[in-house]
């Protein structure tokens, strides 16, 4: 006796969130059924394996119906065929699109193309995340970005209106496609201290100040690309460690301000310069586009890392970044004071956010 | 020209790609009703089209409005070939027709494909003007309202039941014309999808003319069917009860709460004359013979076996001359009447006065298509015949009319069963004549009758028995007989006092036959049908038995004929009738009593059976009182009964030594194991697992023993498919095998919805189908509702207590402990705990503290006699046990908190949530009040694809296209402005595959009742002007959605 043909359809769909999770994991039915045996389900419903094998098959083709749905949720709301309670579709979207930590890590920054594509199953095999559950992420990821690349308006607002997520996944994918746009370098072994919290949080400062929408919210891709004249002017900055006089005058002002309150305070006198001529030297590259993608890198290497070495603490870093961007609009030849700020108040921010083990 | 149709074409959503260059479609709409065609503009490169077309406006006969559906096509316009269609909808105008339903159709339809699916939705509005019909000779039946409800409608009250409906029509199946080689799947699809449309819009005209021959204004209880009978064509038929029903207008008569179904129909519907309503028509022929080419060819009359609660027994000593004149009256009244049969389940109070047992007809038929095309009806002669037989063993068990009545077909090639059942009962006469009895009689049948027993006494004469049974006393009023069982295929009455719960009970049988050709094979199945309802019933039987019951309700037997073999399905809701003897056990007795190890094997055997027995007692909570002489036969304490409860308590004292024989194991039941077979047999009887902890399970309406329906309830269809394996197969193997497909499904579904427990699977509704030599085919239709076991506590807490203050007055004895016991639990627990006393007192077995607290209801809905017995009980109990506060606080502890859980997550929102349609087997919604009923849906659709694979395989494949039908279904009820369908029933489900050219095509029918329902909640909010706010809100909700 086999089964030809076993079906279960309800009038309101049922959602089971455990076989839910499975699936997206990328289990086979099979390896579904195993692990729901391993949780205990059996002996806390009495069920036979083959009504649980039903059962996994079930979900699994509703799911697989849904899909399709879930490409463009808004579809999933509009749609008769599956009637399904409004939270209950919010769980389905926001599960669907949820991404692993290990895996965004991988891809952050990357362009999505068939390349990266191609590259799945390495990343797969390195993160133990099933192939496909790496590609439905991974294609998560491209359709977002596909749908908002060319729209005006906010980022994340746009994901969220077209995707209907929640703020939080609103902004990390907001993140991701920030990145994925620019190309940041994230994968460099001594970025790998840093989760994709660290990223979406300096992603967000730089969407907020860096980018087209920053100064007009009226041009298409404005959240996506940084303001190409803003970085052309930042080159104006370069005088700010060229001009000795005025770095002096510049070091001078943050020793006397920061005199007895930092704990590395000789430590900061002696490597001021390293540290300032860093910060302006990345300011001043970012009009090369390879030089935008290693901004990362770039900071890590020339500010955190000496200080890390130094073993400043997180509250000296934060004095010494405020004193040091402070003390700039007290420099009298120095003109660029906007331009200044509207670096300066980011990358604090990155830094401070970059700064840890 | 008596009606003018509207039609706009608003917009279309989520169009398929119809040109693959631009990714788009230039997307128009035809419109079609009857031969005139309108077209909307082109919308050019767009998935979302916004026609917005003027009113499309057809004059037409209301004759053809009734007929004809209004079709949609949707198509994509093409310059240089021919138009692609998208899709079409169809859409029943009939809810238009009458003036208390839809006045508009607006709303969101999916766009179907037969070989594609739902392909995008459509926004259409449709409007019917009606002008006055001077035509006295006219042909449509307009006005007439149909439900498929097996009950009177919860806002209307019956005035007059007039009684059974039938008309057929038969026509050239499409699928099997010559045209069908040269054109495609899609176009047969479509032409057979149109014509059954067609043909069950004709149907329900000449339905509804004959019912305002017979003055009535409505049909209810409408079960319409197709019968697919390949090469001979195909027939559509339907039965139905004619009614004159009156709207409950009076805005109280929303407002009060009403979580039981049929409480509401308390109202008595005596109190109008039936002086109103009916259309005086005079028509010209109904009986046109549509198409009828099919004749007799071949007929078996298979000889039918009486079920019944059996007895004998004279019908009390004074019941005699009563009975008799009641008899008369009603033989008046239903006499006139081809046919006393009603198609209703449910009944106002008084309308059943007794029930005879269950009577079934069945008669194998040979279909050959026929060459004279003026032969008389057939197909109406062979329900004639089988009517006539129901008729004559209803009338065998002393019976004038067939209740609970149904009609059912099984075709194999050109065999074809067609059976027919009902219940043989008395009627109360009131209810089926024109002008009002006088109320003298009424008068003594209320008196003579007994709330709640009166239906279970023997209709027929003792001395002339139709068969051999035991018959007793009743247990409720000691003045009538009762059999031992009862079968019945009604749903319990509302007024039945019934002890603990019911659990749905089912006969699975199959038997192997040679395969032959027409006569040899229809001789071969009628040769085999007597065995096989024989062997269902004697199932039915052991299993009442092993359930310690006594009585069947919704019994339905279902004998599927294929190519070589017959497959019975019998379900049925078991319940233990307060008024009928308490069941025996069974009883092993081996044949042969020499070996010894073959007696201990048997031994073994009755001990396993008098466990299942005692365990499933426990588990539904079967404690019928123990009869002791001192409460003997006063189950009713009603003040004003006191005089004659004194006098039946004398009477019952001479009967104790009769009654006290059916105690013990007197007729205990006696299997006799003779050969493996019987085994076998046993065997199965133990295999049958109940459901677990937190699950109940019926096939009627509502289950026995529970009355505190939440609100959520979960709609389902299962299919199940199996493939036998070919080789050798036997009658055991087989048996085996369906025995596991159905146990298998049912443990299934008790997994997929273990979220709702505690939830009761009301009106599981299961098919079997044989669509080819190795398959066999199982369809599940039912509802999950949840119910809540702490309000039971409270509602029983309520009963006990007035029922205390009852007895009070009757027996100061009883008085005093359980007051006391009442009086100081009150305070301290939320949940009055007097019926955990009662369980924890009761069971002291290992039953875990869930599993007892999920079944702590036992008084059935209001009957005042189960919580007289709860009293009783409650009394002994504590008596026997000293202290029982302990175990009390123990037990609270897990199933409250969970309760209360289940409470707060239950959303409350859910029924405000816009564009929900909520889809129910059952004719009520649990905590809702049903304010309009909006028309009948009956649809038919088919699905075919040439890409099974591709579409997820068979399972894929019929998955999707019953998800379609639902939101086809929900669409439509939306459009109407309504927010469920009541009396939901998938009347087919025909699949047929061919997995090697990797086709698949299904046909599914479908039908319902569209309603507006307010919840009780909001119905407090809302009160008078609520019909009009709840269609706004219900508008507003359709807006939303989309």
């Amino acid at each position: 006796m086999t089964s030809e043909l076993d079906i279960f359809v309800g009038n309101t769909t049922l959602i089971d969130e455990e076989v839910y999770r499975l699936w997206l994991d990328g289990y086979s039915v099979s390896d579904a059924v195993a692990l729901r045996v391993r949780a205990g389900i059996l002996e806390q419903t009495g069920a036979t394996a083959a009504v649980l094998q039903s059962d996994t098959m079930d979900h699994y083709r509703t799911f697989h119906m849904l899909e399709r749905l879930l490409h463009a949720p808004p579809k999933l709301l509009h749609q008769l065929v599956f009637q399904i309670p409004p939270s209950r579709q919010a769980l389905l979207i926001e599960r669907y699109y949820a991404f692993d930590e290990a895996f965004v890590r991988e891809v952050l920054g990357k362009k999505l193309s068939k390349g990266t594509k191609k590259d799945l199953d390495d990343i797969s095999a390195k993160t133990g995340i099933t192939l496909k559950s790496c590609r439905r992420q991974f294609d998560n990821f491209k359709r977002v970005f596909k749908v908002v690349e060319e729209m005006r308006g906010s980022l994340a607002d746009n994901i969220q209106q077209h995707f209907l997520f929640s703020d939080r996944l609103a902004r990390d994918y907001a993140a991701i496609v920030f990145f994925a746009n620019n190309r940041f370098e994230t994968a460099k072994k001594k970025l790998q201290y840093l989760s994709f919290g660290d990223f979406a949080f300096c992603a967000e400062l730089m969407i907020q100040n860096w980018t087209l929408g920053a100064v007009d919210s009226q041009v298409d891709d404005m959240d996506m690309d940084l303001d190409k004249e803003f970085l052309q002017d930042l080159k104006e900055l370069k005088v700010l460690v060229a001009d000795k006089d005025l770095l002096d005058l510049h070091k001078s002002l943050v020793c006397t301000a920061l005199r007895g309150k930092l704990g590395v305070f000789s430590e900061m006198e002696a490597n001021f310069k390293n540290l300032s001529r860093g910060l302006v030297n990345v300011a001043a590259k970012l009009t090369h586009n390879k030089d935008v993608r290693d901004l990362f890198v770039d900071l890590v290497e020339k500010f955190v890392e000496p200080c890390r070495s130094d073993h400043w603490p997180l509250g000296d870093v934060r004095l010494f970044l405020n004193q040091y961007s402070v003390t700039v609009h007290s420099l009298d030849g120095f003109r660029h004071q906007a331009l200044w700020d509207r670096y300066m108040d980011t990358l604090r921010g990155c830094l401070l956010r970059l700064y840890h083990d | 020209m008596p009606g003018k149709l509207k039609v706009k074409i608003v917009a279309g959503r989520h169009l398929p790609v119809m040109d693959r260059a631009s990714d788009l479609t230039d997307a128009f709409v035809e419109v079609k009703f009857g031969n005139t065609t309108f077209k909307t503009d082109v919308y050019l490169k767009s998935l979302n089209p916004q026609w917005n077309s003027e009113w499309f406006k057809f004059e037409v006969d209301d004759e053809d409005l009734q007929d004809e559906p209004l079709q949609i096509t949707v198509l994509d316009h093409d310059t240089y070939s021919a138009n692609d269609a998208i899709g079409k909808v169809y859409i029943d105008i009939d809810p238009l027709l009458y003036s208390e339903a839809a006045t508009v159709i607006s709303g969101w339809f999916p766009i179907y494909d037969t070989i594609h699916g739902i392909r995008g939705e459509i926004n259409v509005v449709v409007k019917v003007d009606l002008f006055n019909d001077l035509n006295r000779f006219r042909q449509s039946s307009c006005g007439v309202k149909f439900f498929c409800t097996t009950s009177i409608p919860k806002c209307y009250r019956a005035v007059i039941i007039h009684g059974f409906v039938e008309e057929l029509v038969v026509n050239e199946d499409p699928e099997y014309q010559w045209i069908d080689r040269i054109r495609t799947p899609r176009a047969s699809n479509e032409a057979r999808q149109r014509l059954i449309s067609l043909m069950s819009g004709e149907l329900q005209r000449k339905i509804g003319l004959k019912v305002l021959e017979m003055r009535g204004n409505a049909v209810v209880g409408y079960l319409q069917c197709f019968d697919l009978e390949g090469e001979s064509g195909l027939v559509v038929r339907a039965i139905g009860t004619a009614c004159t029903l009156d709207k409950l207008s009076s805005p109280a008569a929303f407002l009060p709460a009403c979580n039981s179904p049929s409480k509401e129909m308390k109202e008595s519907p005596l109190a109008h004359p039936p002086s109103h309503g009916c259309r005086s028509t005079h028509n010209s022929p109904i009986h046109t013979a549509t198409g009828s080419r099919l004749t007799q060819n071949f007929s078996v009359s298979v000889p039918t076996l009486i079920y019944t609660g059996m007895g004998s027994g004279s019908a009390g000593k004074e019941g005699g001359p009563f009975k008799a004149l009641l008899r008369q009256q009603t033989q008046s009244a239903l006499e006139q009447r081809e046919f006393p049969f009603f198609t209703l389940t449910a009944f106002p109070p008084g309308f059943l006065v007794h029930v005879g047992g269950v009577v079934s007809a069945r008669s194998v038929k040979l279909l050959d298509r026929i060459h004279n095309p003026d032969e008389p009806e057939t197909r109406d002669a062979w329900w004639a015949e089988i009517r006539q037989e129901i008729k004559s063993h209803a009338k065998a068990l002393g019976c004038h009319a067939v209740v609970g009545y149904s009609e059912s077909t099984s075709i194999c090639e050109e065999v074809c069963i067609l059976s027919a059942s009902g219940t043989a009962a008395v009627l109360n006469p009131r209810f089926l004549q024109d002008g009002t009895v006088e109320g003298c009689l009424e008068q003594r049948i209320e008196e003579n009758l007994p709330a709640g027993c009166g239906f279970c006494h023997i209709p027929y004469d003792e001395l002339n028995m139709p068969f051999p049974a035991h018959l007793t006393y009743c247990y409720n009023c000691r003045k009538q007989k009762v059999p031992d069982v009862l079968f019945t295929t009604i749903d319990l009455p509302t007024d039945a006092t019934v002890v603990g719960k019911g659990c749905l009970i089912q006969a699975r049988l199959c038997r192997l036959k040679k395969k032959a050709q027409a006569e040899a094979n229809a001789t071969a199945i009628s040769n085999l049908l007597p065995f096989m309802e024989y062997e269902v019933h004697t199932q039915l039987m052991n299993k009442l038995k092993l359930k310690g019951m006594n009585a069947l309700f919704g019994l339905r037997i279902q004998i599927t004929v294929g190519e070589n073999m017959l497959m019975g399905l019998a379900s049925a809701t078991a319940v233990y009738l307060a008024a009928l003897p308490m069941p025996g056990g069974i009883q092993i007795a081996g044949k042969t009593p020499s070996d010894g190890s073959y007696e201990q094997h048997i031994s073994h055997m009755q001990k396993k059976i008098s466990d299942t027995i005692a365990k499933n007692k426990e588990l539904y909570e079967i404690n019928p009182p123990e009869i002791s002489e001192e409460i003997i036969g006063s189950p009713i304490p009603e003040p004003k009964q006191r005089s004659r409860l004194l006098r039946s308590q004398s009477e019952s004292s001479d009967e104790v030594t009769e009654l006290d024989l059916s105690h013990g194991k007197k007729d205990a039941f006696v299997l006799e194991i003779d050969d493996t077979d019987a085994m076998e047999d046993v065997h199965s009887l133990l295999t049958d697992v109940p459901p677990p902890s937190g699950f109940y399970s019926c096939n009627t309406e509502i289950m026995p023993g529970i009355n505190n329906w939440t609100s959520e309830i979960q709609m389902f269809t299962s299919v199940r498919v199996i493939r036998l394996s070919s080789l050798n197969l036997t009658n055991q193997a087989l048996n085996k095998n369906f025995n596991d497909l159905c146990e298998n499904l049912l443990k299934s579904l008790y997994f997929k919805l273990r979220s709702m427990i505690p939830c009761c699977l009301c009106h599981v509704n299961f098919t079997v189908s044989l669509p080819e030599d190795e398959l066999i085919q199982v369809t599940v239709t039912a509802v999950a509702i949840t119910f809540d076991k702490n309000q039971a506590l409270q509602t029983t807490k309520t009963h006990i207590e007035k029922s205390l203050q009852r007895a009070s007055t009757d027996n100061e004895e009883l008085l005093q402990f359980p007051l006391e016991l009442c009086s100081d639990s009150l305070p301290s627990h939320p949940f009055p705990p007097a019926k955990e006393h009662l369980e924890s007192a009761r069971s002291n077995s290992g039953i875990p503290a869930a599993q007892r607290a999920t079944s702590v209801d036992y008084s059935s809905f209001a009957d005042r006699c189960s919580s007289w017995i709860e009293l009783i009980k409650l009394k002994a109990q504590t008596i026997r046990r000293g202290s029982i506060k302990t175990t009390v606080t123990v037990e609270k502890a897990s199933p409250m908190g969970e309760g209360n859980f289940r409470n707060r997550s239950a959303p409350p929102c859910a029924n405000s949530t816009v564009g929900v349609v909520k889809m129910t087997p059952l004719s009520f919604i649990p905590g809702a009040k049903i304010t309009k009923y909006l028309g009948i849906i009956n649809m038919f659709f088919i699905r075919e694809t040439t890409s099974l694979r591709e579409e997820g395989g068979v399972s894929g494949f019929l998955h999707a296209f019953i998800a379609e039908v639902f939101a086809m279904v929900r669409a439509h009820v939306a459009a109407l402005g309504g927010n469920a369908v009541v009396s939901y029933i998938m009347k087919q489900c025909v699949f047929m595959e061919n997995p090697n050219k990797n086709q698949a095509q299904c046909l599914i029918n479908v039908s319902g009742d569209a309603v507006i329902f307010v919840r009780e909640s909001e119905l407090e909010v809302i009160s008078t002007q609520q019909p009009t706010a709840n269609c706004q809100q219900s508008c507003a909700g359709g807006e939303v959605t989309t």
